[in-house]
């Protein structure tokens, strides 16, 4: 095991996966680091959601492991290792009846005991409600989800990911539907999580947000192509050459920006 | 902000629970020639025999299969994620009806048959053939891990059985007359054995559906989710699939096919409350109940002194309720 993977939350190494004979993952090794979040880009098809689902233990790689503080996936209990990793779908259901604020305190279900039988605590509550603040949801919270636009109901089950209060957060495409405005306010929440020695790994498409993040992974064809900070020039050549040069990464002030080529 | 009370399911809990008593006293006194006031019939030996040992029973067991129905679809709407669920879709009905028609067909001709039919009653081998018919499907699909496995076999089963039902009564005709108060869902021959074992079924299913509750509560975010979110699922689903089993299957042994109200209860309730499963399942438990007292008092006045089939009733009123709310696209 290498230093980086030893002093990782959560690490994945050699990790192959496969839907039938084909293989969507290929000989993976990545490290996530507390304190820090790590943006997974690539293209439609790259594999980034399978990886996610494996890093959550929702998934059985064919080859390879995922090691959450240094113990393999598997040797964890489901309850142990729902409170340590918080996972958000690409694709929630978008039908259901119950309230917002039902919804969020189901991210509490790992800390209620077996089957989330026992009552919730004030810090339960605390943990719903500063959910709710964070994703600018408390003015909704009575309102059922299926009565809710696109950008609400992401911001619901953000919520519900966040009240977990998980060490590692897994989000794929956590901004999905989201206004500018609370594009920022995630930005804001994510590294605020990561400062709070969480880490945070997400999904995104949007590559601007995704360049605000503390370290990048860019993935083609079940292949992890390059890891590097925001800043490495590797990495944004390697973003460039996934995205087949339709855009370039440029440098706007002291921020970085990917620009669409026309 | 305060956490939400979800006062509107104890209004709606009260309410039902209100209705439940008022029909309780209608049905206590609907007899075939129209109604009489059961405390006044209270004085008269004959009436009070006809309304503890007829009326009294009928009312409570119908009010018990509309509570296990409305609680069964709740957990199985639940469970397939799927607001058109309802408790027969695992096999239970067809198990029941099958059961019932092999040990008629066959209690004439074979001593085994008629030995069988004597030892358990004809509730007692459809509650078998009930759970059979859950059993085949939960082996069909190899277990309860896979939703859309376990809902196909389901269909499977309940087609092929059903079949096979069917095959039989075209040879018999006398043993479709027989099985036809099964079939079409009688509350009639309901007495206080009956009300005892529905009774025994609601206070074993309702406790253990509402332990699974938070269950059916993650469920509703996708599998997925719910498994992140420490859920054993293959466990849980086991257990979902018992209620379901047990509810539905007391159900069916003791008043036949009743149509339905499974399928509309939960969405009654609803409609006039937003409610996480714990609620949502004592709710559409009192909101079957309701349901079928009230279609059995309805089955009992409308054509008296004849007698409309309950389940025709719970067919008809629910066919028009589910056009209704097809047509206001509430599902």
């Amino acid at each position: 095991m290498s230093s980086d993977a030893a002093s990782a939350l959560l690490s994945v190494q050699g990790l192959s996966a496969h839907f039938g004979h084909t293989a969507v993952l290929q000989n993976i090794d990545l490290a996530c680091h507390a304190g820090q979040w790590l943006a997974v880009v690539g293209p439609n098809g790259a594999g980034k959601s399978t990886l996610l689902r494996c890093m959550a233990g929702l998934l059985m790689p064919s080859r390879g492991q995922v090691l959450l503080e240094g113990v393999a996936m598997p040797h964890w209990s489901a309850s142990a290792r729902a409170r340590q990793v918080s996972w958000l779908s690409q694709q929630a259901q978008d039908d259901t009846p119950m309230t917002v604020y039902d919804t969020v305190a189901l991210g509490r279900l790992p800390h209620q005991g077996w089957m989330g039988l026992s009552a919730r605590t004030m810090l339960d509550e605390q943990a719903i409600q500063t959910a709710l603040t964070d994703t600018d949801m408390t003015q909704s919270a009575l309102r059922p989800l299926n009565a809710l636009s696109g950008g609400e109901r992401q911001r619901a089950w953000l919520a519900r990911a966040l009240a977990v209060h998980a060490s590692v957060l897994l989000l794929d495409e956590p901004n999905a539907h989201l206004d500018a405005p609370h594009q920022r306010l995630l930005t804001r929440v994510l590294r605020r999580e990561a400062a709070q020695g969480r880490a945070v790994v997400s999904v995104v498409h949007d590559l601007s947000l995704a360049l605000a993040a503390d370290r990048l992974a860019v993935m083609a064809q079940g292949r992890l192509l390059a890891v590097g900070t925001r800043d490495d020039q590797v990495v944004h050549r390697a973003i460039e050459q996934v995205f087949d040069q339709a855009l370039a990464i440029v440098q706007v002030q002291d921020r970085w920006m990917a620009v669409p080529q026309i | 902000m305060r956490r939400p009370a979800h006062g509107s399911v104890v209004v709606v809990c009260g309410v039902l629970i209100a209705l439940s008593v008022a029909l309780c006293v209608l049905g206590l006194g609907a007899g075939s020639s129209g109604w009489h006031n059961p405390f006044a019939a209270w004085q008269d030996v004959t009436e009070r025999q006809i309304l503890l040992e007829i009326r009294a029973p009928r009312t409570l067991g119908a009010w018990l299969v509309g509570a296990l129905l409305g609680l069964s679809g709740a957990v199985a709407q639940g469970l397939f994620r799927n607001p058109l669920a309802e408790p027969y879709l695992l096999g239970s009905s067809s198990g029941a009806t099958l059961a019932l028609a092999m040990v008629l067909s066959f209690s004439g001709q074979s001593a085994l048959a008629s030995s069988i039919a004597g030892r358990f009653g004809v509730t007692g081998l459809a509650f078998v053939g009930a759970l059979g018919g859950v059993a085949l499907t939960l082996f069909i699909a190899r277990g309860a891990s896979h939703t859309l496995r376990l809902l196909l076999s389901g269909v499977v089963v309940g087609v092929v059985l059903g079949a096979l039902t069917s095959l039989m009564t075209v040879w018999s005709s006398e043993l479709w007359r027989t099985m036809q108060s099964f079939m079409l869902g009688n509350t009639g021959l309901l007495g206080w054995s009956a009300c005892v074992v529905l009774l025994v079924a609601w206070v074993l299913t309702l406790p253990l559906a509402l332990l699974l509750a938070r269950v059916l509560d993650a469920l509703t975010l996708g599998d997925e989710t719910a498994r992140s979110l420490g859920i054993p699922l293959g466990w849980a689903r086991a257990a979902l699939v018992m209620v379901l089993a047990l509810s539905a299957g007391a159900a069916v042994a003791q008043a036949g096919l009743i149509a339905f109200v499974g399928l509309a209860a939960p969405h009654l309730v609803r409609r006039h409350t937003q409610t996480r499963h714990s609620g949502l399942l004592v709710a559409a438990s009192l909101m079957g109940g309701v349901l079928l007292q009230g279609a059995d008092v309805l089955a009992r006045w409308a054509i008296a002194p004849e007698e409309l089939p309950v389940g025709v009733l719970t067919a008809v009123l629910g066919g028009a309720y589910l056009l209704w709310l097809m047509h206001r696209r509430a599902v």
